[in-house]
C-alpha cells in the first residue's frame, strides 16, 4: 500500500523544522519514528501534505538525569526505554512500558516523542507520563513552552501542540525515598494494543501511609486518562485489601472504553479494576525497596 | 555505484521526488524515488531484492524486516527516503561466497521453516538478537524474535535454528558474518 504523494523534508536544525511547519499552516506532520503515522497515511487515516522529518537534528536523542529530574529527548527510540539502568532503577514505569509497546523490532524505530505526542488513546506512553504528572517541553516560532502531559489530551488524536510546534522534551520530576512505580498492560498478543493498561506512579511516606499517587489509563477511553478520584483516594492508604478494592472501582468507574474484539465494555472496565489493584500492589512493593 | 534508472512517472510532481544514496548489501547506489516509496517496495521493485517479503503490510508480522544501520526495522512502515546516506542489509546480504551465514545453516537444518514466507525476516530479526546476544536463553530468542509471526511452525523449531546459529557463531566468531 502507498499513501498518498507528500512533500518531503529532512531539515538538520530544530530552527528549520518548526520554520517548515509554520509555513505549511497545518498541512505538515513531523516524521519522528513514523511507526504509527506511517501506517494511518496507507490507510488515508491521515494525508499530510508534507513531512518534516527531524531525524537529522543532532542532540534531540538522549536520557538524562540531573538534579531536578529525568530529561527525555523526544527522538530517544523508545527500544531505549527498556535498556536504561536509569530508569530501572529510579522510573521503573518507563522501563516496564519501553518493553511492552508494540515489538522489539518497532521499538527499535519508535520514539518516545512521536508516542508521546501522537494522541492516540492505545499508545502506552501517555498513561505512564500523566502517572508520573511529566511535563512537556514543545517548541515554535516564538520559543518554547511547557505543557504538562496532563493538559495535553483533550481528545482521541488531538492534542495541545499546535501544528507549527515540535515535541523536544519530556521532563519527570526527580524521585525522592519512597517512590514507587510500574505499569502493567493486558494484550491478546506481542504488538497489539493493550485491552487495557495501567500505570501507577506514588510515594510512601515514612509513617507507611501514601503521600500522593498518580494513575493512567491506557486504551480505555478516547484519550489515554489521568483517573484523578482513585490517585486521590490513595493519599492518605497504606494498601490494604479494602484500600485496593477501592481504588480498582474508582479507576474502572474513571474508564470510558468502548466494546470492540477486545472485548466489551463490562468486561474491559473490570480488567482496568483488577490490573489497577495489581499495578498498585507492584507499585508500593516496589517503593519499599522491592523489584 | 550502481545508478539505477529513473522510473517515476512523468505525471509525478517533482518536490514529491527525492535522490537518494544508499548502501544496500556493501552496494552503493544513488536512486530517484518518489517521497512515498516504502523501503521494502524500493528494495523489491527497484533494487529485485525480492528476498524480502510484504506480509501483512501493516507494520505486525515482520516478513519485511531488514537491517538498518545494523539495526532490525520493518521496511513496509519506513520511506526509502527516510534511509537515504545509511546502510540497509537484507537477507540477500547474509551468504558469502556461496556459503550460507549460520543463521540460514540453523534455519536449514534444524527445519526452522514450512512456508518459508517469514523465513526472511525471522533471520534478520535473528542476525540483530545474536549480534547484540550472542548466547541468548530460550526466554531471550522468543522475546527477541516477537516482532515477527510465524504460522507454520510454533516457533519450536525457529527456536531451535536460533540456538544453532548462536552455538555455531559462537565457536567460529571469525566465520559469524553481518
Amino acid at each position: 500500500m502507498y499513501p498518498p504523494n507528500f512533500e518531503y523534508y529532512a531539515p538538520s536544525t530544530l530552527a528549520e523544522a518548526i520554520g517548515l511547519l509554520d509555513q505549511h499552516q497545518g498541512e505538515a506532520k513531523v516524521l519522528a519514528g513514523g511507526q504509527s503515522l506511517i501506517g494511518m497515511m496507507k490507510l488515508r487515516l491521515a494525508q499530510p501534505g508534507a513531512l518534516v522529518d527531524i531525524n537529522r537534528i543532532p542532540n534531540l536523542a538522549y536520557i538524562r538525569e540531573d538534579a531536578k529530574g529525568l530529561a527525555i529527548g523526544a527522538l530517544t527510540r523508545t527500544a531505549e526505554l527498556g535498556r536504561s539502568e536509569v530508569l530501572r532503577s529510579r522510573y521503573p514505569i518507563l522501563s516496564d512500558a519501553g518493553l511492552e509497546i508494540a515489538d522489539p523490532t518497532v521499538r527499535n524505530w519508535g520514539t518516545v516523542g512521536g508516542n508521546v505526542s501522537h494522541g492516540d488513546p492505545g499508545n502506552d506512553l501517555p498513561a505512564c507520563m500523566l502517572a508520573l504528572n511529566a511535563d512537556y517541553t514543545v517548541q515554535g516560532p516564538k520559543g518554547s513552552r511547557v505543557i504538562p502531559a496532563r493538559k495535553f489530551y483533550p481528545d482521541s488524536f488531538v492534542t495541545a501542540l499546535k501544528p507549527n510546534e515540535v515535541l523536544t522534551e519530556i521532563r519527570i520530576a526527580r524521585p525522592g525515598a519512597g517512590t514507587g512505580s510500574a505499569y502493567s498492560k493486558m494484550e491478546r498478543k506481542v504488538g497489539d494494543f493493550a485491552t487495557a493498561a495501567v500505570g501507577v506512579h506514588l510515594v510512601v511516606g515514612q509513617a507507611g501511609a501514601i503521600d500522593r499517587a498518580g494513575i493512567g489509563l491506557t486504551n480505555v477511553g478516547p484519550t489515554a486518562i489521568y483517573a484523578a478520584a482513585a490517585s486521590d483516594f490513595l493519599a492518605g492508604k497504606t494498601g490494604t485489601a479494602a484500600d485496593l478494592a477501592k481504588v480498582g472501582d474508582l479507576a474502572a468507574e474513571a474508564a470510558q472504553p468502548i466494546a470492540d474484539n477486545r472485548g466489551p465494555v463490562e468486561f474491559k472496565k473490570d480488567m482496568v479494576r483488577v490490573w489497577t489493584r495489581r499495578t498498585v500492589t507492584h507499585a508500593l512493593a516496589r517503593a519499599k525497596g522491592g523489584k | 555505484m550502481a545508478i539505477d534508472v529513473e522510473e517515476v512517472a512523468g505525471s509525478v510532481p517533482a518536490n514529491t521526488t527525492r535522490v537518494i544514496h544508499v548502501t544496500v548489501n556493501g552496494v552503493a547506489h544513488r536512486s530517484t524515488v518518489q517521497n512515498r516509496t516504502l523501503l521494502v517496495h524500493y528494495l523489491r521493485e527497484r533494487l529485485r531484492l525480492t528476498g524480502t517479503h510484504i506480509g501483512c503490510d501493516t507494520a505486525h508480522c515482520g516478513a519485511c524486516t531488514v537491517l538498518v544501520d545494523g539495526i532490525p526495522v520493518k521496511s513496509c512502515n519506513l520511506f526509502a527516503v527516510q534511509v537515504d546516506g545509511r546502510k540497509v542489509e537484507t537477507v540477500e546480504g547474509l551468504e558469502t561466497g556461496g556459503k550460507l551465514h549460520p543463521v540460514q545453516e540453523g534455519f536449514h537444518l534444524e527445519h526452522g521453516l514450512q512456508c518459508g514466507y517469514c523465513t526472511p525476516g525471522m533471520m534478520m530479526a535473528t542476525v540483530a538478537l545474536l549480534a547484540s546476544n550472542p548466547n541468548p536463553t530460550e526466554e531471550e530468542i522468543r522475546r527477541g524474535i516477537s516482532g515477527n509471526l510465524c504460522r507454520c511452525t510454533g516457533y519450536v523449531n525457529i527456536v531451535k535454528a536460533v540456538q544453532y546459529a548462536s552455538r555455531k557463531m559462537r565457536e567460529a566468531p571469525a566465520k559469524g558474518g553481518a
